[in-house]
């Protein structure tokens, strides 16, 4: 039973919640409702962890909710995974907020939804039918949109919180009907009977594109991925690491429980789907993050990018299992997992970095910040090694998820189907694309804002952050660097997940000599992290030590050289925009329709210069528009409703009964 | 004792490639001198170079980081590991199967990654020019890589270099278009990745041209000389790669004996030779490009990479 | 078929597909050109390989046609044209390249996926030819249609065309005559565009093709 450890965390997390509403405004509130969270948070991560280590799962049936199915909880492997993430990352929100809460302006807006947001992320994983599931689902998006709104009253963040809620209830509806079709006729919404029951490839294949609109809403896929940039970057920092880092895992555990676990055998062309979504939001995503200047959209736009990736791996798992080749299917699926897990680790550190720059320099433009490598050095250092591990750099995490989830592609010839053969290099292409953007994009950003001379005052007389964020972010790189060289480990405990999902798991990684990583066979492929690092640890000493003996020890300090022409005004420097120019001339043309509009005065006039550039956000104008102006359209159109008689309100009521029972009297 | 036989052939490709690595580079220059009817300097000056840097005072930037002294230490350790990973003279090299090319072109990625974040600490305006010209050189020219490693790995059945190399000798390779396209488009990545022409000039401080120049110009002294080094091991690995996958007769093969080694030595100074006078006549013959003609070569490269993978099923076998 | 054969029959019929993309990405009338003429000689080498491995005398006839009327004698023509009518040497495409070469690797795909799945019971090269053939054909027609200059669709089609020979020999069906007759109907196409080029010119001072479209009144 001690799965469902986590279980009892939620009553604890919603009592916190009250608390927090009667005590919010005193000071010493924030100290106990994060320090009280944080200690939930362990009780989750250790029952979560015991669930890894194979621990029984356990099922509960509450007398709640609908009569008849109740509230049913169970926690297995997959739950327990994801709850480990969960729990980790509520951990490490609530050490940060120690620290990062005491600048809150309004605590009381941000306290009492900060343990409800935990709450109802903790509920999602354990729920075990359908409607436990949906109420669950509903609570984490409207205690998030509580916390988007935080701020309500800076400038566009009620703009966000609007798109957000709009969004959410759009993909909570996508997955009641996803749900009523799984439950067929006779309203099955205990998950147990769901497996049962597997519906008739048409409805299966409804389902599949109900669930990408629902959980692929939440999770950010291109191009549902609207309000995730608006959102993330709207909450307090520490929330928006756990909706990057987290509740966006939730909505892929949403998408594999349902796909992978409720929906019965995939069929092949289910892949593709996932594949072509998956691929493209990957390259979208890393595009639109490279011509922000907000460091915190920056990120935002990065999750869309991992999101991709993480559905490439789903995809291949779908398409492997649907070709029963489970070799590869477990290969494909843990790497999507284990990327998961990746991402909630970085992103959450980032998150991080970039609410410490927050808090000290109070800028979030890129623009105006420069040089913060040497007023905060610990932060600048840990940035660093998540902005490493997000470009998949070995020997950091990111890259060994990446590794594998290439080992998946390269399977690709063993497809019976063409279409499959010839698509997956295609979509390994696009994966490769955007990890080299991702590279470019984390350059840009590390670069800008922490390299360089200072663009402000604010970012010139910036203070080093608080001690707690500064030893969750050091914790949080220690992690990407293990989870990096040692991902043997990891992929062990992604083990019982993989198996009770498709049967089988990869073969045990901790057990391979020299701990490397050997998805299939040795000859085949390896990779071992730990003996990279430490070949580069020892290659880099030993030349630091050769060049110490040989060479000249004396370093001066001087003005930069800057091919003669050095500038004293930190203006001159490259900015965000101009660091992606090159990358925006090439593909933002292309898939922004980049404009460029330069007005050079005449010699003699003491106009400045100015260059413009428009960027279109074609997923917006084609998608978006369009619908709110149809919306807006209707609406115009269905005004009259409002000014009629009552004669005719009764009318239009009697007129629709009547069609309805027209409806039954027909179809039955 | 195999393991110390494996130490020693590890251990001497490790140091062979550090030892010939600017010999390369002297070659390529006397021979693009020779044939413009210039004398040239020596071709030991690479060397001498080195030596001299690395006797000269380090002249830091007043507003230069810890990462700046850092960077090139770990530049040039990336790259040496994964110039040490790749078979020269022969293959089954011990820790070969620490990384696999996908992790070889990654570490090279990591000392771009450096490179490029050096570049930008001074807050000059030369270092983001080549730094953010280098993104976006990185951002095809990585992918095009990647697609060559598809490619190669689809065919050979293994993404292990060593087990490329193997299978490249084997009879059952054939004469395929694939493998035509993976080495046009090798070669047009590697020309762009070592800034050679017509993509980057390595012997210009043309203000406007340049891209790698343009991040190392605030390095002095031994860190210069760290970073010169590394560019010169990367332009060796790409000739070593070359030579491993598309030429791979004569290489040893594992535990072949001191006969075998020597002779895979011998192969191997005719390959690397070969190398460098064709890039050095390729050099000669072709002009420097504009920065935004770039994009296209690379992107015709990732094309040819992306096609070559496909074609791969026209072809017996898969 | 086999070993030795096959490869070079492959990486013949291959290197025309990777010549077609070199057109494709070409932007230059007369590098354009001598493409054309590099795409006509690995036609004529392959149809000479095809000829030599089916023992097929007849082939080296179609093979010899290439060479000569394709790869020598249709280039410098169009060369002097070029020179005569003093156009303007760069060729402007509707597309910038990138997406163009992207089109390109899609029709490639597609064709393979069509012709592999199309024809599982037929021989390996043939299978292949076909499958080369089709794409060969698809970039012709993607070159036509991305390129506004008169010039440059006539060398989509004349790569077109090569491509339909490529097919003719693979599927080993095709009698002589039929070849014969395709490569001079070819030829007479080839005259009547020279002649319309000359036309076109004279009338409009241009070749671009969207001179034509505003003399129809048509928009762009």
């Amino acid at each position: 039973m001690a799965l469902l450890l986590p279980l009892w965390c939620v009553p604890a997390f919603l009592v916190l919640a009250l608390v927090a509403v009667s005590i919010a405004r005193r000071p010493m509130a924030t100290r106990l409702i994060y320090s009280a969270t944080a200690i939930v948070s362990i009780v989750v991560c250790a029952g979560a962890f015991l669930g890894l280590r194979g621990e029984q799962a356990g099922a509960v049936r509450l007398p709640l909710g609908l009569p008849g199915v109740g509230a049913n909880f169970h926690a297995d492997a997959l739950s327990a995974l994801f709850l480990f993430i969960a729990g980790l990352g509520s951990l490490a929100a609530s050490v940060y907020g120690l620290g990062y809460g005491k600048h809150e302006t309004a605590p009381q807006r941000v306290l009492p939804f900060f343990p409800a947001f935990l709450a109802g992320m903790t509920l999602v994983v354990l729920a075990d039918d359908a409607f436990t599931f949906l109420l669950s689902w509903e609570f984490m998006s409207l205690t998030s949109w509580a916390l988007v709104m935080a701020h309500h009253r800076v400038k566009d963040n009620a703009n966000a919180g609007y798109v957000y809620l709009l969004m959410a209830s759009f993909g909570t509806f996508a997955l009641l009907l996803a749900f009523g079709l799984l439950a067929g006729a006779d309203g099955q919404y205990g998950f147990e009977a769901i497996r049962a029951h597997h519906p008739s490839a048409f409805y299966a294949s409804l389902v599949l594109f109900l669930v990408l609109l629902g959980a692929g809403s939440k999770a950010g896929l291109v191009p549902l991925h609207v309000w995730l940039p608006l959102a993330h970057p709207a909450a307090p920092s520490h929330v928006s690491a756990l909706m990057s880092g987290v509740m966006t895992k939730i909505a892929i555990y949403a998408f594999i429980r349902i796909v992978f676990d409720l929906l019965g055998p995939p069929v092949w062309w289910w892949g593709i789907a996932v594949l072509a979504l998956g691929g493209a939001t990957a390259v979208m995503g890393v595009l639109y993050a490279l011509f922000q200047t907000d460091l915190k959209r920056v990120l935002a736009y990065s999750t869309i990018e991992n999101i991709g990736f993480i559905f490439v791996g789903l995809g291949l798992a779908l398409a492997f299992a649907a070709d029963h080749f489970q070799i590869a299917a477990v290969l494909a699926l843990t790497a999507a997992l284990f990327h998961a897990f990746n991402h909630s680790i970085f992103k959450s550190l980032l998150f991080f970095g970039s609410g410490a720059v927050l808090t000290a320099t109070g800028e979030r433009d890129m623009e105006k910040l420069g040089g913060l490598i040497h007023r905060m050095p610990v932060t600048a250092f840990a940035v660093l090694a998540g902005c490493v591990a997000i470009s998949a750099l070995p020997p950091l995490n990111g890259f060994a998820s990446e590794w594998l989830t290439f080992q998946a592609i390269l399977l690709s010839p063993e497809f019976p189907q063409w279409g499959l053969k010839l698509f997956v290099p295609a979509v390994g292409a696009l994966l490769a694309l955007s990890v080299a953007f991702a590279a470019a994009c984390f350059v840009r950003v590390y670069g800008i804002a922490f390299l360089g001379r200072p663009r402000s005052s604010a970012a010139a007389d910036a203070a080093e952050t608080d001690r707690f964020s500064l030893a969750v972010m050091l914790a949080l790189a220690v992690v990407c660097l293990l989870a990096g060289i040692l991902p043997g480990y990891v992929i062990d405990a992604l083990g019982p997940a993989v198996q009770s999902l498709l049967g089988g798991h990869m073969p045990k990684q901790s057990a391979m000599p020299w701990l490397s990583l050997v998805p299939i066979t040795k000859t085949r492929s390896s990779y071992n992290g730990l003996l990279i690092f430490l070949f580069i640890a020892a290659s880099a000493s030993i030349t630091a030590y050769v060049i110490h003996l040989l060479a000249s020890k004396a370093t001066r300090r001087s003005a930069a050289w800057d091919c003669g022409f050095p500038d004293p005004s930190p203006l001159t420097q490259y900015t965000a925009g101009s660091f992606a120019q090159p990358i925006r001339r090439v593909f933002g043309t292309l898939v922004f329709r980049a404009r460029e509009h330069i007005e050079m005065p005449p010699p003699g006039d003491v106009r400045p210069a100015k260059l413009e550039v428009h960027l279109e956000d074609i997923v917006w104008d084609s998608v978006y528009a369009p619908l709110a102006g149809a919306v807006g359209l209707a609406a115009d159109r269905l005004n009259i409703l409002q000014f009629l008689t009552i004669r005719r309100y009764l009318s239009l009521v009697f007129v629709a009964l009547v069609a309805l029972l027209l409806v039954i009297a027909i179809w039955r | 004792m195999a393991l110390i036989h494996d130490f020693a052939v590890q251990g001497a490709q490790m140091t062979l490639v550090v030892a010939i690595a600017p010999l390369a580079t002297g070659l390529v220059r006397k021979a693009k001198a020779r044939l413009l009817r210039r004398k040239g300097p020596p071709v030991l000056q690479p060397y001498r170079d080195l030596l001299r840097l690395a006797h000269k005072d380090v002249v830091l930037a007043e507003n230069a980081s810890w990462l700046f002294r850092a960077a090139p230490y770990l530049i040039f350790a990336a790259t040496w590991v994964a110039a040490a990973l790749v078979p020269t003279f022969a293959t089954g090299l011990l820790f070969s199967w620490t990384a696999d090319l996908i992790a070889i072109v990654a570490l090279l990625g990591s000392a771009r990654f450096f490179l490029a974040l050096a570049g930008m600490d001074t807050g000059t305006s030369f270092g983001g020019i080549g730094s953010s010209r280098e993104v976006m050189i990185a951002s095809l020219a990585e992918p095009a890589m990647i697609m060559i490693v598809f490619s190669l790995a689809l065919l050979a059945g293994s993404t292990q270099l060593s087990a490329i190399a193997q299978y490249m000798v084997s009879p059952n390779v054939g004469l395929r278009v694939t493998l035509g396209l993976a080495l046009v488009s090798l070669v047009m990545v590697g020309i762009a990745e070592n800034a050679r022409i017509p993509v980057d000039n390595p012997t210009t401080h043309l203000e406007l041209t340049m891209v790698h120049e343009a991040m190392v110009l605030e390095y002095s002294g031994r860190h210069l000389a760290l970073i010169e080094l590394a560019a010169s091991l990367k332009l060796l690995l790409y000739l070593s790669l070359i030579g491993c996958i598309f030429l791979p007769w004569g290489i040893a093969p594992m535990r072949a004996g001191w006969a075998a080694y020597a002779s895979g030595a011998a192969f191997y100074a005719v390959k690397l030779a070969a190398g460098c006078l064709a890039l050095a006549l390729f050099e000669t013959a072709i002009a420097k490009m504009r920065v935004f003609r770039v994009p296209t070569f690379l992107g015709a490269a990732l094309m040819l990479g992306l096609l070559g993978a496909l074609l791969l099923f026209v072809s017996r076998g898969l | 078929m086999h070993g030795l054969a096959f490869d070079v029959a492959h990486l013949l019929a291959g290197g025309l597909v990777l010549v077609s993309f070199m057109l494709l990405y070409q932007d230059r009338l007369y590098a354009l050109l001598n493409v054309y003429a590099l795409h006509a000689v690995v036609l004529s080498l392959s149809v000479a390989w095809q000829a030599y491995t089916q023992a097929a005398p007849h082939l080296f006839i179609t093979a010899f046609i290439a060479l000569v009327f394709k790869a020598i004698v249709i280039p410098v023509v169009l060369h002097r044209m070029i020179v005569q009518l003093g156009i303007h040497r760069e060729i402007e495409t509707i597309t910038s390249i990138g997406p163009t070469m992207l089109a390109g690797i899609g029709l490639v795909g597609l064709s393979m996926a069509v012709m592999l799945g199309v024809t599982a019971d037929a021989s390996l090269i043939a299978r292949e030819d076909l499958a080369f053939a089709l794409s060969v054909i698809l970039l012709g027609l993607l070159i036509m249609v991305t390129r506004r200059n008169a010039v440059g669709q006539v060398v989509g089609f004349m790569s077109l065309e090569n491509g339909l020979v490529l097919a003719a020999t693979g599927a080993r069906g095709m009698p002589l005559v039929v070849e014969i007759s395709v490569a001079f109907s070819v030829l007479i196409a080839f005259i009547v565009i020279g002649i319309f080029l000359f036309r076109i010119r004279e009338r409009f001072d241009t070749v671009d093709v969207r001179a034509l479209d505003r003399f129809r009144g048509e928009r762009r």
